[in-house]
């Protein structure tokens, strides 16, 4: 039985969900039963996933670029925690301070930035050939390499923020009674730091992977057209070649992926941490 | 665990940061299987001594000495020694038994001699059968022993205690402080100690050592203390002391006799301050009785009765008097000789070894 006072304060939060229902909720469930009526009504769609080449393929793209970035992101976004975690306030608010202005700037901005410098007249090509270490340039962007490193670029902020914050929490004395029980720096790390972390480093991981799952514009930029994750396939499906039904049928796909990852992240850790829900 | 005490000499050690020092020039002995507290309030230096003792903290100047070694560029990891953390810093992450088992993993031993290590350990502290718990589900006091049992395992030549009984409330305190004071003449290991608690470090402590301002004020052992403070911050901070100021009138035999407006005090004394100077004598509220009519001794005070307290097993009584302010004297209440009533006349009385002369040492800061 629901007690009076709880009523109330889900009605609080009833006009918020009517509106979500109304203007967000609905309409996605009605884009994504366009995958069981188009072309012809039934499971067509889905068996294109067992059966059609170019679907796999753009599927393991897909996955292989965002376990390559969710596994270089949370490296360096690690590291990068790692550091600041241990640095003093002051110094804390600087580096914090510079891991979130890249966040500031359009993806788009940054993109282009990236084409810059790494494309074949790039200045990190002209450079190697100027240094004399290559004679030709190196094919930087516009395949996966590029993709690779503009989402890098994009999401280790996003690593670094819930890392950062599970190794905040983290008792500075729980290391030094670690030291004055006589574990050097490696043991510390390995069997105090790490485990204590590895909530945020689950976290992020999540986050990040989820990200790069639907990630659109940096891989369109970057891939140049050649190398497709599902985003950019699924627009030029359904803008391009109007095919309604294949194309809404690869977002359901993408959003049952993340919603199953999520339900399997919740298992192993208590989502209220990674939110910054209230309470300790 | 076998008996293996070893002596640890501070020599000379001050810590200072920028223009602030914590700790100026203290030099200080442990001896083998010794039981020494460092007492002081907070900002008094006393865990900044024990961070360098544990080689947390990097001194300024002087050295410390374990058997005679000096080991003061020796990093923590390597000095070998057992600590109990403020707030005990188990590992969380860890069951009871893995926490103790980690600093024998890190020393590489085998898995037999590890768990036998282990067993025992918990076995001297009573948690034998908790081996399997997080820390989070035990108490403050279980915790506090497992901390114990972590930074005992690996036989430390010495055991460091950073107010290892100040999370935990009053009952359980003293339940814990005699079992810590079991536990050290168990294994007969040398302890230092770190607390703000008079109480603990008076029943505790082998020897006590008082700091104030980074500075080392008076050691001892706990008795000697309290009965001969050096100094008026000594006298204060352990127990409470009324304070008589006065100056030197006369040399005695065995004494001398201050005076203080038409008060004339005695105090036993080796040795007499010339006549003229300033004394400040400490005496403590017990050491003094209320007189019956009639009735003598040896130093003789009236006074009103301003204020007073039941405390159970004692009277506590704020005593007006005209020429040293405020008394406070203490009586058991089982033989009380009076019923105190605010503003009743009574003489009070002590003899002449009952107060201790000190130095005055207070400045008005430092006044609580």
């Amino acid at each position: 039985m629901m007690r009076r006072q709880d009523v109330g304060w889900w009605l609080l939060i009833l006009p918020a969900f009517l509106l979500m229902t109304a203007f967000y909720v609905a309409p996605i469930a009605q884009v994504l039963a366009i995958s069981f009526t188009e072309p012809t009504p039934g499971l067509g769609n889905y068996e294109r996933l067992f059966t059609s080449e170019s679907v796999q393929r753009v599927i393991v793209t897909t996955l292989r670029i965002c376990v390559i970035t969710t596994s270089l992101s949370l490296l360096l976004g690690y590291v990068l925690s790692y550091r600041i975690a241990l640095a003093s306030p002051s110094a804390q608010r600087w580096w914090i301070l510079a891991v979130l202005v890249p966040l500031w700037i359009s993806v788009l901005v940054r993109a282009f930035a990236w084409v810059t410098l790494l494309r074949r007249q790039g200045l990190v090509n002209e450079t190697l050939i100027g240094t004399g270490l290559i004679s030709e340039p190196l094919a930087l962007v516009w395949n996966e390499f590029g993709i690779v490193v503009g989402m890098v670029h994009y999401m280790v902020p996003y690593a670094v923020l819930p890392m950062l914050a599970s190794m905040r929490e983290i008792d500075p004395r729980l290391l030094a009674a670690a030291r004055g029980l006589g574990a050097n720096r490696l043991t510390i790390f390995g069997r105090i730091f790490l485990p204590l972390s590895l909530p945020g480093l689950l976290a992020a991981g999540v986050l990040v992977f989820i990200f790069t799952l639907g990630f659109y514009i940096t891989p369109a930029l970057l891939g140049g057209g050649k190398t497709l994750m599902v985003a950019e396939w699924i627009g030029l499906q359904i803008l391009d070649l109007l095919r309604w039904g294949l194309g809404t049928m690869m977002a359901t796909v993408l959003v049952v992926a993340i919603l199953v990852t999520l339900a399997i992240f919740s298992r192993l850790v208590d989502m209220k941490r990674v939110f910054g829900g209230g309470g300790a | 665990m076998s008996a293996a005490g070893h002596a640890l000499a501070l020599r000379g050690l001050s810590k200072r940061y920028g223009s602030f020092t914590a700790v100026a020039d203290v030099s200080l002995d442990v001896g083998q299987g010794e039981f020494l507290t460092l007492l002081g309030p907070s900002g008094s230096g006393k865990t900044t001594i024990l961070m360098c003792i544990a080689g947390f903290v990097e001194p300024s100047e002087g050295a410390i000495l374990l058997d005679g070694r000096d080991i003061t560029a020796l990093p923590p990891e390597r000095r070998d020694f057992g600590m109990v953390f403020q707030g005990y810093a188990l590992f969380p992450h860890m069951t009871v038994a893995e926490n103790v088992a980690f600093p024998l993993r890190v020393r590489k031993l085998g898995a037999a001699e590890r768990e036998a290590k282990v067993r025992a350990a918990l076995d001297l502290v009573q948690l034998s059968a908790f081996g399997e718990r997080l820390p989070r589900q035990l108490s403050g006091g279980q915790q506090q022993r497992v901390a114990l049992a972590r930074a005992l395992v690996f036989e430390p030549a010495l055991l460091l205690l950073d107010e290892p009984l100040s999370a935990l409330d009053k009952k359980l305190r003293a339940e814990l402080q005699d079992e810590l004071k079991a536990l050290h003449r168990r294994i007969g290991r040398t302890f230092v100690n770190v607390t703000h608690d008079q109480e603990e470090a008076l029943s505790l402590s082998d020897r006590v050592a008082i700091l104030n301002h980074g500075r080392l004020i008076q050691q001892g052992a706990p008795a000697e203390l309290y009965e001969r403070p050096v100094t008026r911050f000594v006298a204060d901070f352990l127990g409470k002391s009324n304070f008589l100021a006065g100056t030197v009138q006369e040399a005695l035999e065995g004494g001398f006799a201050i005076g203080a407006g038409a008060t004339r005090i005695l105090q036993a004394a080796t040795s007499t301050p010339p006549i003229g100077t300033p004394v400040l004598l400490s005496l403590r509220p017990e050491k003094m009785a209320l007189l019956a009519e009639g009735e003598t001794a040896e130093n003789a005070v009236a006074g009103t009765i301003a204020g007073w307290s039941y405390l159970g097993a004692g009277y506590a009584l704020n005593v007006a008097t005209p020429d040293f302010g405020t008394l406070r004297v203490t009586l058991p209440t089982w033989n009380a000789p009076i019923a105190p009533r605010e503003g009743l006349e009574v003489r009070l009385g002590w003899s002449s070894a009952a107060s201790v002369p000190v130095l005055d040492d207070v400045s008005p800061d430092d006044a609580a």
